[in-house]
């Protein structure tokens, strides 16, 4: 442009080079790579841990580390005594979770009963993580939020004499509602304010334990009594058992299908559930179309914590009967795990629940049955865990290409 | 700092494929030294992989590189630049909050005894570049606040100063005025003019032609042809698009009707408080097109997203038939019957993760078409896809393979389609073909024109003035968030490209006027140019 000045160019606003997508941030990337993995991952994950769990147990046999001992003598005689010792861990394990013809009660015949039970609170709370993983939040409060559960529905269920079915759905309604609030609560913190939800999940879980104990000792602890324990639930506040006396499968584990199901319909065929999917893969593609963000995070933490207040009820209602400190054990924790080897689908995660409801009912039977140590079970777990959390080891370990491959596009 | 050394870069057969997707196929190129070679293709077509792979960021999966001759194999950047060759990326590699000099050291520091960071010799570096080329460059300027034209030169000078022989300039253009895409090329003159070889790479053929000594074209991966810059511009886009495509829209004449959407004293502000929009006044006829020019973050992105209510901070009044939009949700607007192609579509516009057919009702997803009592009505979602993927030519297997599996072109049809789906009072396409096919744009180009002619009042807002040319029927220009003016459609490049700068329209015509340049446009000696 000869003979003509241009004047300054335009310093405000800070101009950003064209085209620029925002990318998602890095944590953000990797716990959606982490989630939404193939089934083949998590397939494989299980399959990775249980051979190295057991390494660890033929490793930590004394007839395997006597063996060892004399391995230039007689090397068959290591590698036999190996395969004897994982075989008896994992067959223990396997009829123990599932079938077992040779122990002498019912309950220990058919385990897979147990594994059912165990299963039951982990469905529900492993679905209050897939749920709100699907809209975008990584919750990790289902521990608080299954104590606040178990506090709404224990109050109801010790705390009133209402007539049979009545008194349950109260239970279950007020467990519902504990949870809501709780989960609830972060998600009004990052619609409205924008605190990381990881963050304010896991400052709840904290409160919520410390207010349990707090409960416990004071209104909620049972007379008479010096340890911090309710009072009984009463009768008519308990899930039925499904089989009778000799087993401890309640009608909870209907409530965890039925949840199942409800959520699978939220998410694949529901305008609510589409509204989730689309915030939590873009929220601003979600806001230019209309959708308001900040609504769906509370509504979606507001069922996630309903969910979680649920395993609290199935806890409570089902298997401890009295409400104590430890109402969530691991079960928290454990629903973020089964979550991520369900892949944030909801039958995913009812089978991911499976398995680890099948390692807790399996894992006595081996310590009893194989003396193996039941902290293997826990070393599996977590190594499933690192397995799943880090699939490009596992698809370099078995040479799966990765689905998507890096900037295709030039 | 001598740069007699020429060097010519030869690649044999590169050959780079993402699993099954072959990105660049047995691909020969021949940069001699001292030359200026552009590469042309489409987006997608595999130029930007191809640099990838001559700049050690990729390894290629077959061929082989030569420098004078001698096979190269580089295994990252640093290889690369070893051997001479420099890379101005896209999007640049900068740290905004530090300085040019900070800038240019970075990865090549040298410290002073105890660890000491030493500028001064990178300043020294900088200050006899800037003087050899005239960049102007002050060494302690803070990154972010240069001006983007300033902020690439940076990025030349850090190639320079690690001694580059061959320079790869990726896109250099797209981010610049029209004056700086001058001064860009005057630059590009010189260094060519001390030995330096420019690998410059584009999809705008009046750059190319105006700028290369030879030029290569790709398409899907295969160089299908070399040309001389004496080529005519339908001939490379026929080359580059592999049929024949028409480049000048045919439109019929503006037909205004009453000016129904009126924006009144807009400002919009940032949370500081400062104004990106700064008292915007104008309004859009029935049945024109008005395109809102300007370079990038001018204040553009900002007044679209008042309009939909997608903005904090807004003052002033926008009305769409008399009835106030400000202050309404954005699913108000959109049921207002405004139409809104976001300028990124990936971020904004669409779920990449979602079909095709789910992306197509993102915004209707709730109404009595796709769902019944909360349920979302499957048949008719799938019903609704496969009728628009056939009514607007998305290339596509299955209207259930996800968007993002889509080419930028089909992505944008899909975002046209969704749209255009709903009876519009008012419609607004940012960027409409950015990082588009040429085909495409053809095609989106018709279709917003198309709905100028059902009588939508329509705006248009695009960075790139050969697509404000060929669309507007009048043309609003944005500097600093404030309106410098609005001109006929048919204004001369020079007008637009002051006004772009920061002068008034009749500041602008009177500049022009003094120096002897045309106002407005002179169809006959314009070319055709896609956008």
């Amino acid at each position: 442009m000869s003979g003509v000045q241009s004047p300054e160019p335009a310093t405000v606003p800070a101009p950003k080079p064209a085209g620029t997508a925002a990318p998602p941030s890095e944590g953000k990337r990797i716990v959606r790579e982490i989630m939404s993995g193939s089934a083949m991952v998590s397939v494989l994950a299980v399959v990775v841990a249980l051979v190295i769990g057991g390494l660890l147990i033929a490793v930590t046999d004394q007839r395997v580390v006597a063996a060892a001992g004399y391995f230039f003598a007689q090397p068959g005689d290591l590698f036999s005594a190996m395969w004897t010792a994982v075989s008896q861990a994992y067959g223990a394990l396997w009829r123990g979770a599932t079938y077992d013809p040779t122990a002498r009660t019912w309950l220990g015949q058919l385990g897979i009963f147990e594994t059912l039970t165990f299963a039951t609170p982990l469905i529900l709370s492993g679905l209050a993580v897939t749920l709100a993983f699907r809209a975008g939040l990584f919750n990790i409060g289902a521990k608080g939020q299954i104590i606040m559960g178990a506090v709404f529905a224990g109050a109801v269920g010790f705390g009133m004499d209402l007539p049979p079915v009545i008194h349950l759905l109260a239970v279950i309604i007020a467990g519902a509602i504990g949870g809501a609030i709780w989960g609830g609560i972060a998600g009004v913190l990052k619609a409205k304010t924008g605190a990381h939800e990881v963050i304010v999940t896991i400052m709840l879980n904290y409160i919520a334990a410390s207010l349990v104990l707090y409960l416990l000792k004071n209104q909620l602890k049972a007379p008479g009594s010096t340890n911090p324990i309710s009072p009984p639930m009463h009768e008519n506040a308990l899930f039925p058992l499904l089989l009778g006396p000799n087993f401890r499968l309640h009608a909870g584990f209907i409530l965890a299908v039925l949840a199942v199901v409800g959520v699978a319909w939220l998410l694949d065929r529901s305008t609510l559930g589409f509204e989730f999917r689309a915030i939590g893969a873009n929220p601003s593609a979600a806001q230019t179309a209309g959708m308001l963000v900040s609504r769906g995070y509370i509504l979606v933490m507001l069922i996630s914590g309903a969910l979680s207040g649920l395993a609290g009820v199935t806890q409570l209602s089902g298997t401890s009967k009295s409400l104590d400190a430890d109402i969530a054990g691991s079960i928290g924790f454990d629903a973020i795990t089964v979550a991520l080897l369900g892949r944030s689908t909801p039958w995913g995660t009812f089978f991911a629940a499976l398995l680890f409801g099948a390692f807790k009912a399996g894992g006595t039977s081996m310590a009893v049955n194989a003396n193996v140590s039941i902290d293997i079970v826990l070393v599996v777990q977590s190594l499933i865990v690192l397995f799943i959390a880090a699939p490009p080891l596992v698809r370099s370990i078995f040479r799966i290409k990765a689905a998507k491959s890096e900037g295709a596009r030039a | 700092m001598k740069r007699v050394d020429l060097v010519k870069l030869e690649l044999k057969g590169i050959t780079k494929s993402f699993g099954a997707l072959v990105a660049n196929d047995h691909i020969d190129l021949v940069v001699e030294s001292g030359e200026i070679h552009s590469l042309l293709g489409e987006n997608g077509a595999g130029k930007s992989t191809l640099m990838n792979v001559l700049y050690g960021l990729y390894q290629p999966t077959a061929g082989e590189i030569l420098i004078d001759d001698k096979p190269v194999k580089f295994s990252g950047p640093s290889d690369a630049m070893a051997a001479g060759i420099g890379m101005v990326h896209q999007h640049f590699m900068l740290v905004p909050v530090f300085t040019v000099a900070e800038n240019v050291a970075l990865g090549g520091e040298s410290t002073t005894f105890g660890g000491v960071l030493d500028l001064e010799a990178t300043r020294k570096k900088i200050r006899d570049i800037s003087a050899r080329y005239g960049f102007a460059v002050d060494p302690d300027a803070l990154v972010e606040d240069l001006p983007v034209g300033v902020q690439q030169r940076v990025e030349i000078i850090k190639a320079l100063v690690r001694n580059a022989r061959i320079l790869i300039l990726d896109e250099p253009t797209a981010v610049l005025t029209p004056q700086e895409t001058d001064e860009l090329m005057d630059i590009m003159g010189q260094l060519k003019a001390s030995g330096t070889s420019i690998v410059f790479i584009s999809h705008k053929l009046r750059e190319v032609k105006a700028v290369s000594d030879r030029i290569t074209v790709i398409r899907r991966g295969k160089v299908v042809g070399t040309a001389d810059p004496g080529a005519s511009t339908t001939e490379l886009a026929a080359m580059m698009v592999g049929r024949s495509v028409s480049l000048t829209l045919n439109k019929a004449d503006a037909q205004p009707g009453e000016e129904t959407f009126k924006v009144t004293n807009l400002i919009v502000s940032n949370d500081a408080g400062q104004r990106l929009v700064n008292d915007v006044t104008f309004s859009v006829a029935q049945g024109e097109i008005l395109a809102v020019a300007g370079v990038q973050g001018n204040g553009q992105t900002e007044l679209t997203e008042a309009v939909l209510g997608l903005h904090k901070h807004v003052q002033g009044s926008i009305t769409l038939d008399g009835k106030q939009l400000l202050g309404l949700g954005v699913r108000q607007v959109l049921r207002a019957g405004v139409g809104f192609v976001p300028e990124d579509r990936q971020v904004d516009g669409l779920v990449e993760s979602f079909s095709i057919a789910e992306n197509l009702i993102l915004d209707l997803y709730d109404k009595k078409e796709f769902s019944r009592g909360g349920t979302l009505n499957r048949a008719a979602i799938a019903k609704n896809a496969e009728a628009k993927v056939a009514e607007f030519d998305v290339r596509t297997q299955s209207a259930q393979d996800h968007v993002g599996t889509l080419s930028g072109g089909n992505q944008q049809k899909v975002v046209l389609a969704r749209e255009l789906a709903r009876p519009l009072k008012l419609f607004i396409a940012s960027q409409p073909t950015r990082g588009v096919d040429v085909g495409s744009i053809e095609f989106l180009h018709k279709r917003i024109v198309a709905e100028r002619d059902v009588g939508t009042p329509v705006i248009i807002v695009s960075t790139e003035l050969d697509e404000v040319l060929e669309l507007a029927d009048r043309i609003a220009v944005l500097y600093a968030g404030k309106l410098m003016g609005i001109v006929p459609g048919k204004s001369s490049r020079e007008l637009l490209g002051l006004m772009m700068a920061g002068l008034t329209a009749d500041d602008a015509a009177a500049q022009l006027a003094a120096a002897g340049a045309p106002v407005v446009r002179d169809p006959s000696t314009e070319e055709g140019e896609p956008a």
